[in-house]
């Protein structure tokens, strides 16, 4: 046990302290308490105790938005990983081409979200866009804006586009951390590439892509502008996720009770897949440096 | 503070949550946690500890509210039981 000597330290943490306390913590304090009120005006709100949590969680239409989000978010991760991986091992070590790639991959990632969705919303249009005129053309039946597989696709592939940069320039940080020495190392061993890749890259990219997916995981979870832009959560309810279900309830109907009620499960949620999830990967790198 | 619409009951609540964390501040500095094992899958301090009986206790009550038409207050003395068997044997 490391004996603390000097407290001080904590008073420089106190500006921290505020920012968060105003960003984060008033309004969720706030957000409770509408939670368990029926606010007609700031003048007028009645406590209602529970009934918005027992509507809410019996509502088929937060099922449905939840299964989605959770669908989406598994898909995402579940191409954007393998993908980032694969394409940080294939890029260059050295040369031109390392700042060539670097800003090609980067390009991506500087694109505001409204604007990502804009771009495939036109590019995927079947009468106007690049994309969805070449699809039709080749014989497939492609409209976004109708069929609600090809909606789910797009809003999927645009992600993956606009995101898997981010997994490859983490990993491609981890694998630059590598000494030579690991390497000339498994060639006297005569490691097979898979071999080098299992026990070599992987273990060493660790650390990174717990970030990286973490950061994808909570992004997705909390998914809005781009389908918002695209699809407008259609066609029918087919790309309607969390977020954009509770923006419905909450500045469509103006339902604040309802609204802060889902806010609290959605947060709920939220924190225990990522606590969940950060203890495992913590306890990972504990048990291997063990 | 008339915008943050306050009601009594969760007025109470912020209150126990924040005399909680005051609590373990003191109980820190006066006896300082040691990180054990207990019947929980991973190695814990006095406020992990407290955060998993929390988020566990608030998973209860959304449970309860979820497939249950029971009176509340069975699940906050279920949440009350959760937090002292992690407190003292998590």
């Amino acid at each position: 046990m490391n004996k603390i000597t000097n407290n001080k330290a904590w008073f420089l943490v106190l500006p921290v302290f505020f920012i968060v306390a105003i960003s984060a913590i008033i309004p969720l304090m706030t957000v409770v308490n509408y939670s368990v009120q029926d606010i007609f005006d700031p003048q007028t709100r009645f406590f209602v105790g529970t009934e918005w949590f027992e509507q809410v969680l019996g509502d088929r239409r937060l099922h449905d938005a939840l299964i989605r989000q959770i669908v989406y978010t598994m898909s995402v991760l579940l191409i954007e990983v393998p993908l980032g991986i694969a394409v940080a091992l294939t890029l260059p070590r050295k040369g031109w081409g390392v700042s060539a790639s670097m800003v090609l991959l980067a390009l991506p990632l500087l694109i505001p979200w409204n604007v990502v969705g804009t771009i495939w919303q036109i590019f995927g249009r079947a009468d106007i866009g690049l994309g969805g005129y070449v699809i039709n053309m080749l014989g497939i039946d492609y409209n976004y804006s109708q069929n609600p597989m090809d909606a789910w696709v797009t809003v999927l592939v645009m992600d993956v586009w606009h995101w898997t940069s981010l997994i490859v320039l983490l990993c491609y940080a981890g694998l630059r951390s590598i000494p030579d020495a690991y390497y000339q190392a498994a060639k006297i061993d005569g490691a097979s590439n898979w071999a080098v890749f299992r026990f070599i890259q992987l273990p060493k990219m660790q650390s990174v892509l717990v970030i990286g997916v973490l950061l994808r995981f909570m992004d997705s979870f909390m998914i809005y502008t781009e389908p918002f832009v695209l699809t407008g959560g259609g066609p029918g309810t087919a790309t309607t996720f969390l977020s954009q279900f509770l923006v419905t309830i909450a500045v469509g109907q103006f339902d604040l009770g309802p609204a802060a009620a889902f806010s609290l499960i959605y947060f709920l949620i939220i924190l225990l897949v990522c606590w969940v999830f950060y203890t495992v990967v913590m306890n990972a790198g504990k048990r291997e440096e063990q | 503070m008339s915008w943050m619409a306050w009601t009594p009951i969760t007025a109470v609540f912020f209150s126990c949550i924040i005399l909680m964390l005051i609590g373990m501040g003191i109980w820190q500095t006066v006896s300082p946690t040691v990180p054990r094992r207990g019947f929980l899958p991973l190695t814990t301090t006095r406020g992990d500890r407290l955060f998993i009986s929390l988020l566990g206790a608030a998973y209860i009550h959304l449970g309860w509210l979820a497939f249950t038409d029971a009176a509340l207050w069975v699940a906050s003395i279920i949440a009350l039981f959760w937090l002292f068997i992690v407190m003292r044997w998590g």
